[in-house]
């Protein structure tokens, strides 16, 4: 996957120090400054990840989808985070562990049978409208997500935007951490969003699978 | 249970295979009972259309009993159906202003990547189709899992055979869907490109609608004998120069609409359809529009275009300045079943449609795929072919 070729988002050396910083300095301005998912701060009105320039060390991926559901009622979903594996390909658990800050351990599937925990918490949230979580100090991925609910036009419904940032710690361990955190993290991403669309639209997740034991090999067939 | 599977170009066989299972809570299974081979089966049987597996289980016409159900199916074992061969939720914004075939929920999530690229927008799930339309199983086949049963299948009367109720899985509504997307006046000569199962129901539809002329264009003798029996008056392009004969036909104005029902593997002498012959062969994927071209040509300025014909890729030498120029509009697409079930399956009991006259052959399902290499070799005499589990090889 293209983020991973670039090879800005693990790499080490003083180069990448540098982009570290100024990274960073984009991210915290992308995730925390803008009020508004169509607000642009680079010339134009378009949404800030879809800017052809990077974030420093973090690979960031986002999707918009529309779905005929009031924001109320996808908002409850999502704020419930073990909901979440429902829709969420290689999440296998979100245990919420009752922390102040909404807490939450993920267990990521890793190749080779393994698991991966990361622990976040949540940094910002607005009735209805947001929820915008990172991962704890310390964590082997740093991540950053954001999950945005604006009314669509007229009876549409709802226009849910998903931004993830993540980085990983260099060296060969952080590097297959972060792999199995986010193996083509678009690709994913974009599923994710799909499956938490169907979900909320037609209460199941659509599988061409002709039997039940068939259904998971499908899914990651593809994946 | 038998089904008819894809192994290849040109390699279908009638396999044992597993029998579906309700997975999701609206699903369905379906006891085939009546299921046709498609124009659209002949591409993916000639190898054109892309993303087909090993074992697939190909068929998207299909009808029968309502065997098993899910907790949220609105059906009930025992009732006869008719199954469209589009996918649809219902609940998406593209369901609710019924535009069913571009369904946002029926194509799996991880099926999606390929026609978002090719095409901007992931397709919607289609039965026995491709991988890019979900690769779900088809219905030439003893059962079928039918996805969001609440939606998409019709109950159908017993009183009506199989064999008048079954096109409206696809071939009806799709050819009056193609009468209904070239915007038929009263006063309308309209030119409809091949005579294949879709086409005739095109040239049917057309003439309800109330069309004053429909010619009809194809080089088989016995599908333009039908075509004018339906009321036509037809074209033998190997005889007759098209465009020349539509302008005489249509008193040198041009004709007011075309419907093209052709497709990607259109015929003809044409350089450039010589060109795109090649290069579909060695696999560089351009589609042959040549019959669509032909109809650019031959629309009135102001005119209207209808494309039900199935193409997959891109084209090249496209008429675009004639299609500027002339201020023409075109309309296309997979056809939006649900929306034309009920109206259609009323104009079939009245009869005011008929839907039986185009059958030529019935089969077992065990002859399949005897009857997908008659249905390419021998497109003259067979053209239509049902094919009924339930008959003794």
């Amino acid at each position: 996957m293209k983020h991973f070729d670039k090879g800005h988002g693990v790499s080490a050396g003083s180069a990448a120090g540098i982009g570290l910083a100024l990274g960073a300095a984009a991210l915290g301005a992308y995730l925390a400054a803008r009020q508004r998912p169509d607000e642009g701060g680079h010339g134009d009105d378009a949404p800030g990840r879809t800017a052809r320039r990077n974030f420093g060390k973090y690979d960031v991926v986002g999707r918009t989808v529309t779905i005929a559901k009031p924001k109320a009622e996808l908002f409850a979903f999502w704020r419930d985070f073990s909901n979440l594996p429902a829709v969420m390909e290689n999440v296998e658990a979100i245990r919420p562990t009752g922390g102040g800050k909404g807490q939450a351990v993920w267990t990521i599937k890793a190749p080779g049978g393994r698991t991966v925990d990361i622990e976040t918490e949540i940094v910002r949230e607005i009735d209805n409208e947001l929820i915008a979580w990172k991962s704890v100090e310390g964590s082997d991925i740093d991540t950053h997500g954001r999950v945005r609910f604006v009314d669509a036009p007229g009876d549409r419904g709802t226009r849910v935007t998903l931004v993830i940032a993540y980085d990983a710690p260099g060296g060969a361990v952080g590097k297959a951490i972060a792999k199995a955190f986010m193996r083509e993290p678009e690709t994913q991403a974009r599923h994710d969003l799909k499956r938490f669309k169907m979900l909320m639209e037609t209460g199941e997740i659509a599988t061409s699978a002709r039997r039940k034991n068939q259904v998971r090999s499908a899914k990651q067939e593809n994946n | 249970m038998r089904a008819l599977t894809f192994h290849g170009t040109k390699d279908v066989r009638v396999d044992t295979v597993d029998d579906p299972e309700i997975i999701n809570p609206r699903d369905a299974i379906i006891k085939v009972t009546s299921t046709a081979i498609c124009g659209s089966d002949l591409h993916l049987y000639d190898g054109v259309i892309p993303g087909l597996k090993h074992g697939d289980i190909l068929g998207h016409e299909f009808m029968g009993e309502v065997v098993d159900t899910g907790s949220a199916s609105t059906l009930k074992k025992g009732q006869r159906v008719v199954v469209p061969f589009t996918i649809s939720c219902g609940g998406c914004f593209h369901c609710k202003v019924q535009q069913y075939s571009a369904c946002e929920n029926s194509n799996p999530a991880e099926k999606q990547d390929m026609s978002a690229t090719l095409y901007g927008h992931p397709m919607a799930g289609l039965f026995g189709y491709s991988h890019m339309t979900g690769g779900y199983s088809g219905g030439q086949a003893e059962y079928v899992r039918v996805p969001f049963s609440d939606v998409g299948p019709i109950v159908v009367p017993d009183h009506m055979d199989d064999d008048k109720v079954l096109f409206l899985s696809d071939i009806l509504p799709t050819g009056w869907m193609a009468a209904e997307n070239a915007d038929i006046q009263p006063d309308d000569t309209v030119a409809v490109w091949g005579c294949g199962p879709v086409g005739l129901f095109a040239i049917q539809s057309a003439l309800v609608m109330g069309a004053a002329k429909v010619i009809a264009i194809d080089h088989y003798p016995h599908r333009l004998e039908l075509a004018r029996k339906l009321g036509a008056e037809v074209i033998n392009f190997r005889e007759t120069d098209v465009r020349d004969a539509l302008m005489e036909m249509s008193g040198g104005i041009g004709v007011d609409a075309v419907i093209d029902a052709v497709g990607m593997e259109s015929h003809g002498f044409a350089i450039d359809n010589v060109f795109d012959v090649v290069k579909q062969k060695v696999g560089i994927g351009a589609d042959r529009a040549s019959a669509l071209k032909q109809a650019i040509l031959s629309v009135r300025f102001g005119g209207k275009i209808s494309i039900p014909g199935v193409y997959g890729g891109m084209t090249d030498k496209f008429p675009l300045g004639a299609l500027m120029e002339k201020g023409i509009q075109l309309r296309s697409g997979q056809t939006h079943v649900q929306k034309y079930l009920e109206p259609l399956l009323a104009l079939i009991e009245n009869g005011t449609l008929d839907t039986t006259f185009l059958i030529s052959h019935r089969l077992p399902l065990e002859d399949a795929a005897h009857g997908y290499k008659q249905f390419k070799e021998q497109q003259d005499s067979w053209t239509k072919v049902v094919l009924k589990p339930g008959m003794a090889a």
